[in-house]
């Protein structure tokens, strides 16, 4: 097999990370702002995103099941390969959860999600306030864990290149 | 003989059976007012869960006909607490200064088969219009219920101040709808 990523790889991973972070900041930063016009603009452009980034998210999918990752270095201790295989398996479900979360908590609060304004997104469920405000939590709970297991991807990186002294992390960087 | 009974008969029958056709007894668990509008192009949708509503109709003289409603503002249900507090607020209905939204008709003209064109006199927020507001009845045995559906601008009763003046997040036209359930009275 390769030892390279394509760069279809890369670039839905990069584009994926800048979409994700903005995301994250923009859902801490709005979700207790009072209501305002401008909250209720930047939730549209959260929802906006987020639609974007379930699509982005199907279409890595797609490409990472027709397209074998290079594989993690022999060197890597075999309970360590599992833990970094489970640590991507997570951010691919909590990435495709996420935002299948927020769609659910839109539908139920009655705020159908209309992608740029323009195209009107099903919704999932009918109008339910209780059902609104639990998935409001699930949808809070999946990105606090999602940050954690961000947090523990970015160290893991961190920690091949300057401890271990491997190419993990350059192997994602463009023209490598 | 038999003429007079009859006479006497239709004398007192038919105004009875006049009167008996007016609807004028507003059933309010069977009425409802309700709102859509377009919140950056998504369609919302909201109600009132309190008002009162006088209203007389008389289907065989419908210019006759008159109603007077009155919304209680702060009884609004956007779907959202947090909705329902900022509509209530000063920028949007004031409840504290003005509680209530008031139609008042003025004149009721057919346009035949059960559809109406009813004017009249909306105030909300100190601001008074004449609208039309166009509606069908339909009876349904002893009881009337009348459905209408009619657009406002929220800009021109000031309901959406300050930060929310323009319409680029939350539209300009609210469209109203209500069903208003009357039983014939005596």
């Amino acid at each position: 097999m390769t030892a390279r990523y394509t760069s279809t790889a890369k670039t839905l991973h990069w584009l994926m990370a800048v979409l994700l972070f903005g995301m994250l900041a923009l859902g801490f930063y709005m979700h207790d702002l009072p209501l305002s016009p401008q909250k209720l603009q930047l939730y549209s452009w959260h929802k906006w995103a987020g639609v974007t980034a379930f699509l982005l998210v199907l279409a890595r999918l797609g490409w990472r099941v027709t397209h074998i990752p290079p594989a993690l270095p022999a060197s890597m201790p075999r309970l360590m390969q599992l833990a970094a295989h489970a640590g991507h398996f997570a951010l691919y479900v909590l990435m495709i959860a996420i935002p299948l979360s927020g769609w659910l908590m839109s539908s139920a609060k009655g705020f159908q999600t209309v992608w740029f304004g323009v195209l009107p997104i099903p919704d999932l469920l009918d109008k339910n306030k209780e059902l609104g405000d639990l998935l409001a939590l699930v949808h809070m709970g999946l990105n606090l864990l999602f940050v954690a297991v961000i947090a523990g991807h970015i160290g893991a990186a961190l920690k091949h290149h300057f401890i271990d002294k491997d190419d993990i992390l350059t192997r994602m960087l463009p023209k490598h | 003989m038999k003429r007079l009974i009859l006479a006497l008969a239709l004398a007192i029958g038919l105004p009875l059976a006049a009167h008996a056709a007016a609807f004028n007894q507003v059933q309010t668990d069977k009425s409802a007012i309700a709102f859509t509008y377009q919140q950056m192009g998504v369609k919302m949708d909201g109600k009132f869960r309190k008002f009162a509503a006088k209203l007389s109709f008389d289907p065989a003289k419908p210019t006759d006909a008159s109603a007077a409603i009155d919304v209680d503002l702060a009884s609004v249900d956007t779907g959202a607490a947090e909705g329902d507090q900022e509509v209530a607020g000063k920028p949007w209905f004031n409840t504290k200064a003005f509680p209530t939204a008031q139609f008042v008709s003025t004149g009721v003209k057919p346009l035949g088969g059960n559809r109406y064109d009813v004017t009249g006199k909306l105030t909300i927020k100190g601001k008074t219009q004449d609208i039309v507001v166009p509606a069908t009845f339909t009876a349904q045995g002893n009881s009337g219920v009348f459905d209408g559906t009619f657009t406002l601008r929220r800009g021109d009763f000031s309901i959406g101040e300050g930060a929310w003046a323009k319409f680029d997040i939350v539209a300009n036209d609210i469209q109203i709808k209500f069903r208003i359930t009357a039983i014939a009275g005596k």
